[in-house]
């Protein structure tokens, strides 16, 4: 099982101080965010894409290409990355890229994004968001697949004998998920092509949770993947920690209740009521993530949100020790008891490239003795 | 606190379900009297285990609230929006404020998912102070439920503070509870949609979740309404989302 982060981006005032950071300094304290993921022993980094203020990463192969450049373990990933209003054929090239400067150490995670005005910004009508989530995928996977591509579609000009390059590193396309938090439709997707499902469960009440992964899970086996559960399943969480947990409340509160996403609505304690939100001690997120999986099943990869509503970066960095000293290693060792063999791992590059070969082998095999 | 429709209308299991919305904020509140005679008035029409479902608005002020900034609905407002759009028929009674629905009122059926009434018997229903605000029954919750693809019986009821000690209010409601039990017995189930859908699940978990195979629309464009009765997500096939696509 994989453990890691995820970035909205955002620039945010620090309401307790009333201080906003640049740009420049959210951007940076995003790569040293990730190099602190790495140091502490945590598997993925992933970014948000945005298109308007107050969000830094509109250009997230940059930034991963970069972080990529200074680490030597990291997955390297997204949260999520816009397939509506990307041109396909540009995502499977600047990816396709990543993946070779990263030697295979990336994914990345398919979305529509909810912000209206980057659509018509894109030239795209964001009532057309389904069909064109399911249109440029549905490109983007033969373009990964297939060396020349001949395409007509209803939203792109089409490709007449087309490749794209580089091609993917070792003849394997990068892994990818796909993340929604309301639409079944994404989740059929997902199960159509065997791909990872995403729930970024952090707003939303745990039954609802429940019902799209369940979804996924059955739809993934109807289309013959696999059993509901080897299906690829990633989390989000939320956490803030301290030693003891009333002060981490006392600490959170502020950021809580100023928060852009949730602020200004219900208390801190009736949101971590009805969501996965934790704010409390160490063993207080151990216990609150492990039980996700009484409701989700065997997993693959849980992200936690941190680094958002204006908290300072050392406050992050502190939350990041946190985490990779106290919380993941205990959450790896009680994730893998009773998990069953035949649930599969996270997915990594080194891994798809040896079940690749395993299977041309067998492919060869048949060829021969036929 | 006991209201006059539940007494009405008998303890045993609903036969029909009958919801009724009120905004009204006093209590005890004259939007909340006419409410329970316009359910008393379509009760009487309607199987004898009827039971109508009262939701005040006033209770879920707060949680409505939070859905606009959280997203989602908290766990009182799930259950209120689970009985209304599960609703065979519904009662509508919002006082007059500033010229129109009261903001309550609206914020309510903004929270709800825009196709879950679509196809629903309603009944509209409105108080005010001066009969001077009655036609806001006709140009403002008339063509909100005319949006929802509800269908909305001809009969609306405005009652002002003097109506109350006047002819006429009772032939009112007697008319339009009519005309709403004569529509859920025609109409009575949400219109299917039109896009073909797979039921989701192995047949025994959809037994499990007591799931009859009723078509449902496709659940909720912005937050998860309506979905927390246990049912299973259902969605079109890929292939045919696919072939939608398709040029030529």
């Amino acid at each position: 099982m994989q453990f890691g982060i995820f970035s909205v981006g955002d620039v945010t005032p620090d309401p307790t101080t009333g201080r906003t950071p640049t740009e420049h300094e959210r951007i940076k304290a995003m790569v040293a965010i990730a190099l602190k993921a790495e140091e502490v022993g945590l598997d993925v980094f992933a970014t948000g894409e945005h298109h308007n203020p107050p969000f830094v990463p509109s250009s997230p192969t940059t930034m991963l290409g970069y972080i990529a450049a200074r680490t030597e373990r990291l997955i390297l990933s997204t949260s999520t990355t816009l397939i509506t209003t990307n041109d396909p054929v540009k995502i499977a090239e600047d990816f396709a890229m990543l993946q070779h400067l990263a030697e295979g150490r990336m994914d990345l995670m398919m979305g529509r994004g909810n912000t209206g005005p980057v659509y018509p910004w894109f030239g795209q009508d964001i009532r057309q968001g389904i069909p064109l989530a399911i249109e440029n995928y549905a490109l983007l996977h033969r373009l990964w697949r297939e060396d020349v591509v001949t395409w007509e579609g209803r939203f792109r000009t089409p490709l007449q004998s087309f490749t794209s390059t580089p091609r993917p590193l070792d003849g394997v396309p990068p892994f990818v998920w796909h993340g929604s938090i309301r639409s079944p439709e994404i989740a059929e997707q997902a199960a159509y092509y065997g791909d990872g499902f995403f729930h970024n469960n952090i707003f939303w009440p745990k039954e609802h949770t429940q019902k799209m992964v369940e979804l996924y899970r059955t739809r993934y086996a109807h289309y013959g993947h696999g059993t509901p559960e080897q299906a690829i399943v990633g989390l989000g969480g939320q956490v803030f920690m301290r030693k003891n947990s009333q002060d981490a409340v006392r600490e959170f509160r502020p950021y809580f209740d100023n928060a852009p996403v949730y602020g200004h609505g219900p208390s801190l304690e009736d949101f971590s009521e009805q969501t996965p939100l934790t704010v409390g001690s160490p063993q207080q997120v151990i216990e609150r993530t492990l039980s996700f999986r009484d409701y989700v099943g065997d997993y693959q990869r849980q992200l936690f949100l941190m680094d958002h509503a204006g908290l300072p970066l050392k406050t992050v960095l502190e939350q990041l020790d946190m985490l990779g000293e106290e919380v993941v290693p205990v959450l790896r060792e009680e994730f893998a008891k009773g998990r069953p063999a035949d649930v599969p791992d996270a997915p990594t590059h080194a891994a798809r490239v040896a079940a690749a070969q395993a299977q041309a082998a067998e492919e060869n095999q048949e060829v021969t003795q036929a | 606190m006991k209201d006059a429709g539940m007494k009405l209308a008998g303890m045993k299991d609903a036969g029909m379900k009958l919801v009724v919305v009120s905004a009204g904020l006093s209590v005890p509140s004259s939007t909340r009297l006419l409410a329970d005679r316009l359910a008393a008035a379509t009760v009487e029409r309607l199987p004898a285990d009827t039971e109508p479902q009262v939701v005040e608005l006033r209770d879920l002020a707060v949680e409505i609230a939070n859905n606009f900034v959280t997203g989602f609905p908290g766990p009182a407002l799930s259950r209120a929006i689970d009985a209304v759009t599960g609703a065979d028929g519904l009662i509508v009674v919002t006082p007059v404020f500033t010229a129109s629905y009261s903001g309550l009122f609206k914020s309510f059926f903004d929270v709800i998912d825009k196709d879950a009434l679509a196809g629903k018997p309603v009944l509209i229903a409105a108080t005010g102070g001066t009969a001077r605000h009655s036609l806001v029954l006709e140009h403002a919750l008339r063509p909100l439920f005319a949006y929802l693809r509800a269908v909305v019986v001809p009969t609306a009821v405005y009652a002002a503070s003097e109506d109350w000690g006047a002819d006429g209010l009772a032939a009112r409601i007697e008319r339009a509870g009519g005309e709403l039990a004569a529509l859920m017995g025609a109409v009575g189930r949400p219109v299917e949609p039109l896009a073909q859908v797979a039921q989701v699940g192995s047949a025994e978990s959809l037994a499990q979740m007591g799931s009859a195979g009723s078509a449902e629309s496709v659940p909720a464009a912005r937050r998860p309404a309506g979905e927390t009765d246990g049912k299973p997500l259902e969605v079109i096939p890929f292939e045919q989302q696919l072939a939608a696509l398709r040029v030529g």
